[in-house]
């Protein structure tokens, strides 16, 4: 399968801190893959150099075979849709005026929506069940249905890559399932590359087909999700107490957690 | 039921009701002298019908102080709501960030230390309009922290520098002796000595500016859901924002130079406009041009009707006046549609 995003030798650091150090990782098209560590160990870092949100110190960003540092920001949002973290919106935008932006970088200056645009925007909003809100202010939602918007437009904007920041942070647990299976879903019909940032583990074993271990500012492990989550692995990075095992109830892998590690004082 | 069509109405009733109200307030402004006109000899003197003397009065007495009014007003709503959305921010404007602060200190240092190398008439604008611009350049780079301009840092560092400058204001109009009414008068605001002259240098100025700004208004709106989003959409986030606060000082500057600080403008009218019309910059900001337009030529007509008696009331006050409690009125009622909290 084509590769579709490249990360080489990428390096970053906030002031004098360093947050990423001699990141490699690829991406081929299709696959989910979930970046994996605790929390501050620069995974939406790592997230935010994939669509140059963020430059970096060193290393390069390949999408296809285009060095992204010479690609315009728009010409990468033709490509990559992001849902970032937090998603605090003040101002009194309707769902759909939200879902519309999703089209901006396909819209020249002065250039309207036309009724394509519309189609598409009406489409990404059944599919994540927001068609209802379409005329509400998106101030007055919760963070969960917010949420549900902000995927609603990285869907308008027919991305090939989605890159999700603890997409289920602000999530109910039903909602969880819901947009994980449709990001799954437009993975497997459509060829959707996705990139889930999480320190979720459970979801992360559910739905993403690699895994990579963010430790120590570096690439830890990269592999499926039987190859990576060992005990070992699991203590290093998380300090947890934890195995990944067959469970019979839910006829799938899934992480038993026994306890951590972490000394009481 | 279909919200974007009931939003779409209540645009065109907006932009129209604006209009109208523009137009009649000009009308009753250019009918204004010593005893006034009546509307209809005001509208028919202004395209040169009816006897002498009304049409100098409205041609040549009002027309240019009315037609500032217009620029003035315009100008300073639509830079302050541009202000608003790059910085997500319902309060913020050109005297928040120090702009006008800035301006002021200009046309009081040209006032207190009378160059002798241009004639005050130039000098007041020309420094008003440079330090405005300099204000700008010393907020942003005060903010520019780490190849990032975070906005809180921007809000704060203009209010800080905008209380400095006002502060050495002060100080001038404590030391000018002789200029003293005259700066105190120019920090108040008044359109009594606008002239074609002042017309020809401000207008191009303010509609540049304001072309620029109109064709950001997508930007903007990406812009007002934050810096990361706007990001993910493809904007190119640092030089769209340098850009339009660019044109936003350069607005308030030209604004300023020739008729002195007018407040409450750019802070009142889009805020009003952002509530009924919503927050898409595609119809608030050429709205803006029309309400502030509007507004200011109805307080011009308010200070001028008011105050025959007692010499001509600077307008900044009539604005303030007006605009202050409305603001207040705002802030208590409307809280919640305006997307606070």
């Amino acid at each position: 399968m084509g590769l579709m995003l490249k990360v080489k030798d990428l390096c970053f650091s906030y002031r004098e801190r360093p947050v990423l150090k001699d990141v490699d990782l690829e991406v081929r098209k299709g696959e989910v893959v979930g970046i994996l560590g605790p929390n501050g160990c620069g995974k939406t870092t790592l997230l935010k150099l994939m669509n140059r949100n963020l430059r970096p110190e060193s290393g390069q960003v390949w999408m296809e075979d285009k060095d992204l540092a010479a690609v315009s920001k728009k010409e990468i949002a033709r490509h990559i849709a992001v849902v970032p973290q937090s998603n605090e919106i003040r101002f009194a935008f309707t769902v759909r005026d939200i879902v519309m932006m999703g089209r901006m970088p396909f819209l020249q200056q002065f250039q309207g929506e036309s009724s394509d645009d519309a189609r598409i925007v009406d489409e990404a909003m059944r599919k994540t069940n927001v068609s209802e809100f379409a005329d509400r202010y998106i101030n007055t939602m919760s963070g969960g249905e917010r949420q549900r918007v902000i995927i609603a437009r990285a869907i308008a904007q027919r991305p090939e890559i989605i890159l999700l920041d603890e997409p289920t942070l602000h999530l109910d647990i039903n909602h969880q399932f819901e947009v994980l299976d449709l990001v799954k879903r437009l993975s497997k019909e459509e060829g959707l590359t996705v990139v889930i940032v999480s320190h979720d583990l459970p979801m992360v074993v559910k739905y993403c087909d690699r895994i990579v271990l963010i430790h120590d500012h570096k690439v830890f492990a990269d592999g499926t999700p039987d190859d990576i989550l060992t005990k070992e692995n699991l203590k290093t990075v998380f300090n947890i107490d934890a195995v990944l095992e067959y469970d019979a109830t839910l006829k799938a892998k899934s992480v038993k957690i026994f306890g951590s590690y972490t000394k009481q004082s | 039921m279909d919200g974007a069509a009931k939003r779409r109405k209540r645009t065109i009733t907006v932009f129209a009701a604006l209009f109208v109200l523009l137009f009649v307030f000009m009308v009753l402004d250019l009918a204004q002298a010593f005893i006034p006109l009546t509307f209809r000899e005001a509208l028919l003197a202004l395209f040169g019908i009816g006897s002498e003397t009304n049409v100098i009065i409205v041609q040549q007495m009002n027309l240019p102080r009315v037609i500032m009014a217009c620029l003035v007003g315009a100008g300073l709503s639509i830079a302050g709501a541009v202000m608003q959305a790059v910085f997500r921010n319902p309060m913020a404007s050109p005297s928040i960030l120090g702009l006008s602060s800035g301006a002021a200190l200009g046309a009081a240092v040209a006032m207190t230390f009378t160059f002798a190398f241009l004639p005050m008439v130039l000098l007041v604008p020309l420094l008003a309009f440079v330090f405005c611009l300099a204000t700008l350049f010393l907020v942003y780079s005060i903010s520019h922290v780490g190849g990032k301009v975070p906005t809180e840092t921007l809000l704060l560092a203009g209010i800080a520098v905008g209380a400095f400058l006002s502060a050495l204001v002060s100080l001038l109009i404590y030391i000018a002796g002789d200029q003293m009414q005259g700066i105190i008068y120019w920090t108040m605001g008044n359109l009594t000595n606008a002239d074609w002259e002042n017309i020809a240098i401000v207008a191009p100025l303010i509609i540049a500016g304001c072309i620029l700004m109109i064709t950001y208004s997508r930007e903007l709106n990406a812009l007002m859901l934050g810096d990361a989003h706007a990001l993910d959409l493809g904007v190119e986030v640092r030089k769209v924002r340098l850009q339009l606060l660019v044109a936003s000082a350069l607005v308030t500057a030209a604004a300023v130079a020739f008729v002195g600080v007018i407040g409450f403008v750019g802070l009142v009218v889009p805020h009003i406009l952002r509530i009924v019309l919503g927050p898409d910059n595609r119809t608030l900001l050429p709205a803006s041009l029309l309400g502030g337009a509007m507004f200011l030529v109805m307080c011009d007509y308010i200070s001028r009707v008011i105050s025959p008696s007692i010499g001509i009331l600077p307008i900044g006050i009539i604005t303030a006046l007006i605009g202050a409690p409305y603001f207040i009125y705002l802030l208590r009622r409307r809280r919640s549609e305006v997307g606070w909290d």
